[in-house]
């Protein structure tokens, strides 16, 4: 592909990272309606919440180097609080909003050709939303007492316990407006604002993703708003909506919090499926294979993922019809992920493999998400489950998708998009190195979970009985080999921003828009004519004479 | 809010200017989202409702005769009319009439404000019975019977946020108006701050019948 010649220099000085505005210093980016600046915004944001969720991941771990009671680092209601923080922040803070909100915001309008999304001012505010919420959250959390409740607020106990779990869930309410926004928002741009040209079967395959994300904040998001804010009227003038004293149920609570909490899993994972589409044809030099059959399983799984919810309460009272039910279209969410899998190993096939980090990243991921998906198998029919439930192995599997499958892919798009972010690159050698200590600390971590689970070991417990020990050993040493990969790769990655060596428009070969703008982009309309769109995103032309 | 109801320009803040981006469909479009958004918020108490009737259809059934008919039947009507002002404020503004927009949307406030201050009728009549969440008249009936007064404030008490909040969107839109930054070339905020406001009747339309008819 030739490249588009724009001399680094003058795209440094045209870039959106310079300040064109009035505006100087922060409030040039705090109150800047540029996606792309809402993007970095996001991105600071979220990572600064990720430090934090994985120090107190790591405290969690270091809290098993004796089995306890006795002797321990933290106490029982200390380690209540670890997990409630850990999850609380990790999911809402970080996850939830994950790619849609960083690299979605900087990409989409770009990989469509539009100069912005549909409602730029909107896209802020959803931002603002975010931090709001957040710190909401965190103060909430200190402000009666350590919180003990989970990242579920399961009912009852949310009701009863004395710490401040109105404001914390009234902060989660806040949290799930700004998601809306941004769903509602991506899904009005990519209906709207797509260039001259490019159908919906000419869009890249992570705007297929993030358009499939969308609807499913927009369409389960509302149903945890109402669930949290039951949860306020509850405490607040005790209703007894689900109390059983005055006739209410506290399943119907989690029906109503996994109708919401179940799709949010797909909120997760779906955006990474489709940065593993566009790395793994970018990389293998090939059109993606099955274009039609990825773009629509993107939309299947996320209509097959709003019906499953009821696999999180197999034993928590449900006629076996329902049992059945559930556990047949768990099930059956495996047929769409499965197309993405076989279409993703065919794209490579005969291609001209490039083993640069982005790629590796999504070799792990697979290696890792196959782990997680098996294990998946066994939590979603009831026999296995009534076994496993609510033990170590919940946690693995669930850790095993959710970081190994999507955060590792969140990792690989910043190693993909940075380039093009900064126009700078990191040091290869370093990022193959980061991610080899990190899968090696991964599966330390997780894997004797999984092990430890299937034995019996329940879940938040803070202490454990003493034939667990080695294996907790293990998983904890194994957290620690994690933090260090996850420091030598931010490292390099910010590096990389600042120091990196200078790289051209295009220098992993991609193919769709982004990589045909100046690296960093130019502000703030990104494209100095809006393109027409010829080929289908994915064009190789040269795809041949490499063999 | 006014962002999803606006299709002004966007005059993104780096000094270059800029695209007239005025995209009336897709101000519609994201109008629509969020009402289908509202719509699920709701429809999580009406998952509720339902599940707890099943449980208790009698008790449901003489709770539900309870509830001040009158009133609601008053309320539906007041709403529907406001509705029906709002349209025609609406049709007045394409017509580049602009005093009898405004008397409209003023109308259509003032009926809002009607509906709330007969809510606050009803709900006091019904505190001064004992029928409010953890009163003691309550607490000594049956467990579906609890239930029925516990949806009956949270739900019809939602929609009545709503309601102020769909006066407060009318309000700027009212300004919008006398300023003239809505004008008969440019109405797109009027018309989807309308949406919002039919919103709000539909639901309370579902409401209506669920505490005050199915006895």
């Amino acid at each position: 592909m030739a490249d588009v010649a724009i001399p680094p220099n003058e795209a440094f000085a045209n870039s959106y990272l310079k300040n064109h505005g009035k505006r100087k210093g922060i409030l040039a980016w705090i109150l800047s309606t540029d996606h792309k600046r809402i993007g970095i915004l996001y991105m600071v944001s979220l990572f600064t919440f990720f430090t934090v969720g994985v120090i107190l991941g790591v405290l969690m771990r270091l809290e098993m180097l004796v089995p306890g009671p006795a002797g321990k680092l933290f106490t029982a209601q200390e380690y209540n609080a670890l997990f409630t923080l850990h999850g609380v922040i990790m999911i809402f803070l970080f996850v939830i909003p994950g790619i849609p909100a960083t690299l979605g915001n900087f990409f989409l309008p770009i990989q469509i050709g539009a100069k912005d999304v549909a409602f730029p001012r909107l896209n802020l505010l959803s931002w603002y939303l975010y931090v709001t919420g957040s710190i909401i959250i965190i103060v909430s959390l200190f402000h009666n007492g350590l919180p003990d409740t989970g990242w579920t607020f399961y009912i009852p106990y949310s009701i009863r316990t004395g710490t401040d779990v109105t404001m914390a869930v009234f902060g989660v309410f806040i949290l799930g407006f700004s998601s809306i926004l941004t769903g509602l928002n991506f899904i009005t741009t990519i209906h709207r604002l797509r260039a001259p040209g490019m159908g919906w079967f000419k869009m890249p395959l992570f705007v297929w993703a993030l358009y499939a994300t969308a609807w499913v904040q927009v369409i389960a998001t509302p149903v945890l708003a109402i669930t949290l804010l039951l949860i306020m009227v509850e405490r607040i003038f005790s209703v007894g909506i689900f109390d059983p004293a005055k006739g209410g149920d506290p399943v119907l609570y989690q029906h109503l919090f996994w109708i919401y909490s179940h799709p949010a899993v797909y909120i997760m994972i779906l955006p990474p499926m489709g940065v593993v589409s566009e790395i793994i044809t970018t990389f293998s030099r090939r059109t993606v294979f099955g274009y039609k059959a990825i773009a629509i399983s993107s939309l299947a799984i996320a209509f097959i993922g709003y019906l499953v919810w009821g696999h999180h309460m197999f034993v928590a009272g449900m006629s076996t019809t329902a049992q059945f039910v559930f556990s047949f279209l768990t099930f059956l969410v495996a047929v769409p992920s499965g197309i993405k899998v076989f279409n993703w190993v065919a794209t490579m096939y005969k291609g001209s493999i490039d083993l640069k980090p982005p790629f590796l990243f999504v070799m792990a991921f697979i290696f890792l998400f196959c782990i997680g998906g098996l294990t998946g198998l066994l939590l979603g029919s009831v026999a296995t489950d009534a076994q496993l439930h609510a033990t170590y192995f919940v946690v693995g599997h669930f850790h095993y998708i959710i970081f190994g499958g999507g955060v590792f892919i969140f990792f690989g798009a910043l190693h993909y998009w940075l380039p093009k972010m900064f126009g700078r690159m990191y040091s290869i050698k370093a990022a193959n190195w980061a991610l080899a200590i990190m899968f090696v600390g991964f599966n330390m971590l997780y894997f004797p979970m999984l092990v430890m689970g299937a034995e019996g070991m329940p879940r938040r417990y803070f202490a454990y009985l003493p034939k667990f020990e080695t294996w907790q050993h293990i998983s904890m040493v194994g957290s620690w080999v994690l933090v260090i990969g996850l420091i030598i790769m931010f490292a390099n990655l910010l590096h990389g921003i600042f120091k990196g060596k200078v790289v051209g428009s295009n220098p992993w070969g991609g193919t769709t828009l982004e990589w045909t703008i100046a690296s960093p982009p130019p502000p703030p309309e990104n494209f100095e004519e809006i393109p027409v769109i010829v080929h289908e995103p994915y064009y190789h032309p040269e795809a041949i004479e490499v063999k | 809010m006014s962002e999803i109801v606006g299709s002004k320009s966007e005059t993104l803040s780096h000094g270059h200017d800029v695209h007239k981006h005025r995209d009336v469909q897709g101000a519609k479009l994201g109008m629509w989202l969020f009402l289908f958004t509202e719509l699920l918020l709701f429809a999580g108490l009406f998952l509720v409702y339902a599940t707890y009737r099943y449980f208790h259809p009698v008790q449901f059934h003489n709770a539900g005769l309870e509830t001040h008919t009158l009133f609601g039947t008053i309320n539906t009507m007041v709403l529907l009319t406001s509705s029906l002002t709002m349209v025609l404020s609406i049709g007045a503004m394409q017509r580049g009439k602009k005093w009898l927009a405004v008397t409209f949307l003023a109308g259509t406030i003032l009926l809002g404000l009607i509906f709330l201050g007969i809510k606050y009728f009803e709900w006091t009549s019904e505190i001064r019975e004992g029928l409010y969440p953890g009163s003691p008249a309550l607490l000594n009936m049956s467990d579906g019977e609890i239930l029925f007064w516990g949806l009956y404030y949270t739900m019809t008490g939602l929609h009545a946020v709503h309601v102020i909040v769909g006066m407060i969107i009318l309000t700027f839109m009212l300004v919008f108006i006398l300023t003239g930054t809505i004008n008969q070339n440019d109405y797109i905020k009027l018309e989807t701050a309308g949406l919002y406001w039919h919103l709000i009747d539909i639901i309370w339309i579902f409401l209506f019948p669920l505490f005050y008819l199915i006895n």
